[in-house]
């Protein structure tokens, strides 16, 4: 009797074991063919990125996976030595690390003034910033364009290159990208403040910090994964940005890589293997950026300053 | 020359509401163990925290010393405060959290580590101070709150609930270590609490408060003994006193505190004079449920009088049992005898100590 029991708890372990596993292989077939699913067109691109223009217009891109000698690296070849790349790639620097540095650092102090000090009108210019965000980049262009013709300074930055200020310039573009990063690094930020808890500022007064030093001291070090996040936001949208830069830049010196990219097509006709060879190329830094900040999402920083 | 006062302070944090805190007098002296207790939302962290300058003054004024303080920014005001959660900065390992205040204030470097190691060895955490907080227990974390203040050295501790997040055997660990840090700093502690038995164990003056007016300030025995109102005599002593509505009968020498038909206290001697003149009018008995023993076992020395009474529950504590009584309408609590026979829907006689009896006006909720 006993044994009988026994052996049906095993059977029952055995046969609960054997679901937990295979069952959970339909789930994951689905997941992964989604994933699959959804990556099909940048994979696409990848593949045509490593082909011949010839072959590109004979076949699907599905035939190079089968003939690996189609695979060719000229496309990759003549995008980096195309004229002017390995600049166009130091202007996006130029451009982009400055517009991620000054989003966070205005976008910072702002939050916390938002956050956890007190001034008349706090919320009704809280609501104004974030209601900014309702506002699409295309619709400012055209009137920031008009302002800066009014306001350019001509002249040459030595090193960087470009007007002082206005049209032609990189202070202009860095303006125009910080004031469109800030009222989501404002949003974003401020809830991160907000969310500290109030004891840490009170200890904090009463052993003697300003609010500046609660700032650096403790605000700061302990937003590390919200400024990363904004920064990877920030700078991605900026890596990756062609409108703002055609329209307020306008001089082909001063050009990011989304730029000479675009212009890549025309001289090279319609191929657009070049372009996406381009893409992935352009792709590096951010992914490159992204990779070494996901380091810093560090959860539970919190755990431990306040009980629970 | 008292450490701290406080003149006539009040705290509204809108008009509407009634204040936090009203008319606030007190006078704290130096090595004094205060503790301010009273139900949630009673005013006693608001007072607390207007000492420490963390909420602002409506009215009144706040003196440290000499020194009005009133309009003095917290981090000026020579004081230094546990929080109830603690308060640790995440980032930093607990020596730097404990130097983090005196490095502000400019001490130099080596004088920083001697007092920081000091603080750390009087609390025990001296292997801790490379670690983080969240890599601490609740009880190092705590005594790490406690180091960043006694690093300060200052004139007043102020302790906001600082064993409340702590598990219950914890709790009686840290009352004692706290009392024993009080007598060796000799500096001024004030402490809030919720909790009265923490209050009657540490304090040397205890503050009792109840929407956010002072209710009665004495040591610890005078409260137990003489509660001024209802609210502290039902507020100090745990288990809670026991309250009966009565009315006082009888004539001359013989006046009476009758409860309910066969259930009366005679009034003493001593007592008669004060309540003569209240008879006819409705009156509060309070006697603590340590006054009231099973009639079989009672206390030789005590003048005892008998009531019976019915056995409605009883908890087993070991030492003693408690039995929830009941005669008529009145309901009741009385600590009897381990050896007692009460066992609920008994009938046993219940011995009222006399001399424990409190009585109190029912209009004005005043002690008689």
């Amino acid at each position: 009797m006993a044994a009988q029991r026994i052996s049906a708890q095993h059977r029952g372990r055995l046969s609960d074991t054997l679901r937990k596993t295979f069952g959970r292989i339909p789930l994951h077939f689905v997941i992964l063919a989604t994933c699959l699913a959804w990556s099909i067109p940048t994979i696409a691109l990848l593949v045509s990125s490593f082909r011949d223009p010839s072959a590109i217009a004979g076949s699907g891109w599905w035939n190079a996976l089968l003939d690996p000698t189609q695979w060719t690296l000229t496309n990759y070849d003549n995008v980096l030595n195309a004229r002017g790349m390995t600049d166009a790639f130091i202007n996006s620097l130029i451009i982009t690390i400055p517009s991620t540095l000054f989003v966070i650092l205005i976008g910072a102090f702002a939050a916390y003034a938002f956050a956890w000090m007190k001034f008349p009108f706090r919320n009704v210019i809280f609501l104004i910033v974030v209601a900014l965000l309702v506002v699409p980049v295309q619709m400012t262009l055209i009137p920031i364009l008009r302002l800066y013709t009014i306001v350019t300074i001509e002249g040459s930055i030595p090193i960087i290159g470009g007007n002082v200020f206005g049209v032609g310039s990189y202070s202009g573009l860095w303006i125009a990208h910080t004031a469109y990063g800030l009222p989501f690094a404002i949003f974003l930020l401020r809830n991160f403040f907000g969310g500290l808890p109030r004891e840490l500022f009170e200890s904090a007064h009463l052993d003697g910090a300003s609010d500046l030093t609660v700032f650096f001291k403790i605000v700061l070090p302990l937003s590390v994964p919200a400024i990363a996040a904004l920064a990877i936001f920030q700078f991605l949208w900026v890596w990756q940005d062609l409108l703002v830069a055609l329209v307020l830049l306008g001089d082909p010196d001063l050009a990011p890589m989304t730029l000479q990219i675009n212009s890549l097509v025309s001289s090279f006709g319609s191929n657009y293997q070049v372009l996406t060879a381009a893409a992935f190329l352009s792709m590096i830094v951010p992914l490159g950026i992204f990779f070494a900040l996901q380091r810093y999402f560090v959860e539970g920083i919190l755990a431990g300053s306040v009980k629970g | 020359m008292p450490t701290v006062r406080y003149e006539h302070v009040y705290k509204r944090f809108s008009d509407d509401a009634p204040p936090a805190v009203a008319d606030f007098n007190l006078e704290i002296s130096d090595k004094e163990f205060l503790v301010l207790v009273g139900p949630s939302g009673c005013g006693k962290s608001t007072a607390l925290r207007l000492l420490a300058g963390l909420e602002e003054l409506t009215e009144g004024d706040v003196y440290i010393g000499d020194h009005n303080v009133s309009n003095v920014q917290s981090r000026d005001r020579d004081i230094a405060m546990v929080f109830q959660s603690y308060a640790l900065y995440p980032h930093m390992n607990v020596f730097d959290n404990m130097a983090f205040g005196l490095t502000l204030r400019k001490i130099p470097k080596d004088e920083i580590k001697v007092r920081v190691n000091e603080a750390a060895a009087i609390l025990g955490i001296e292997g801790l101070l490379k670690r983080k907080p969240r890599a601490l227990s609740g009880g190092q974390r705590q005594r790490v709150a406690l180091g960043r203040a006694i690093v300060r050295k200052p004139a007043v501790f102020l302790l906001d609930e600082p064993l409340s997040n702590l598990d219950a055997k914890l709790r009686v660990q840290t009352r004692a270590e706290i009392i024993k840090l009080h007598q060796s700093l000799g500096t001024t502690f004030i402490y809030v609490t919720h909790d009265q038995t923490e209050a009657m164990t540490m304090a040397t003056r205890i503050v009792v408060m109840d929407v956010g007016v002072i209710q009665q300030v004495g040591a610890p025995q005078e409260l137990y003994e003489h509660p001024r109102n209802i609210f502290v005599a039902g507020f100090i002593g745990s288990p809670a006193m026991n309250f009966f509505d009565v009315v006082v009968e009888g004539d001359g020498d013989d006046l009476r505190l009758q409860a309910a038909e066969g259930f009366a206290l005679p009034v003493p001697q001593e007592k008669l004079a004060q309540l003569a003149p209240y008879r006819a009018r409705k009156l509060v008995m309070g006697i603590r449920p340590e006054s009231v023993h099973d009639g079989a076992f009672q206390p030789p020395d005590i003048r005892a009088s008998l009531v019976e009474a019915t056995v409605d529950v009883t908890e087993m504590m070991g030492n003693e049992v408690l039995a929830y009584m009941e005669v008529g309408e009145h309901k009741f609590l009385c600590r009897c005898d381990p050896r007692t026979a009460a066992r609920p829907g008994q009938q046993i006689r219940v011995a009222f100590d006399i001399d424990g009896v409190h009585v109190f006006d029912a209009d004005t909720k005043t002690a008689i």
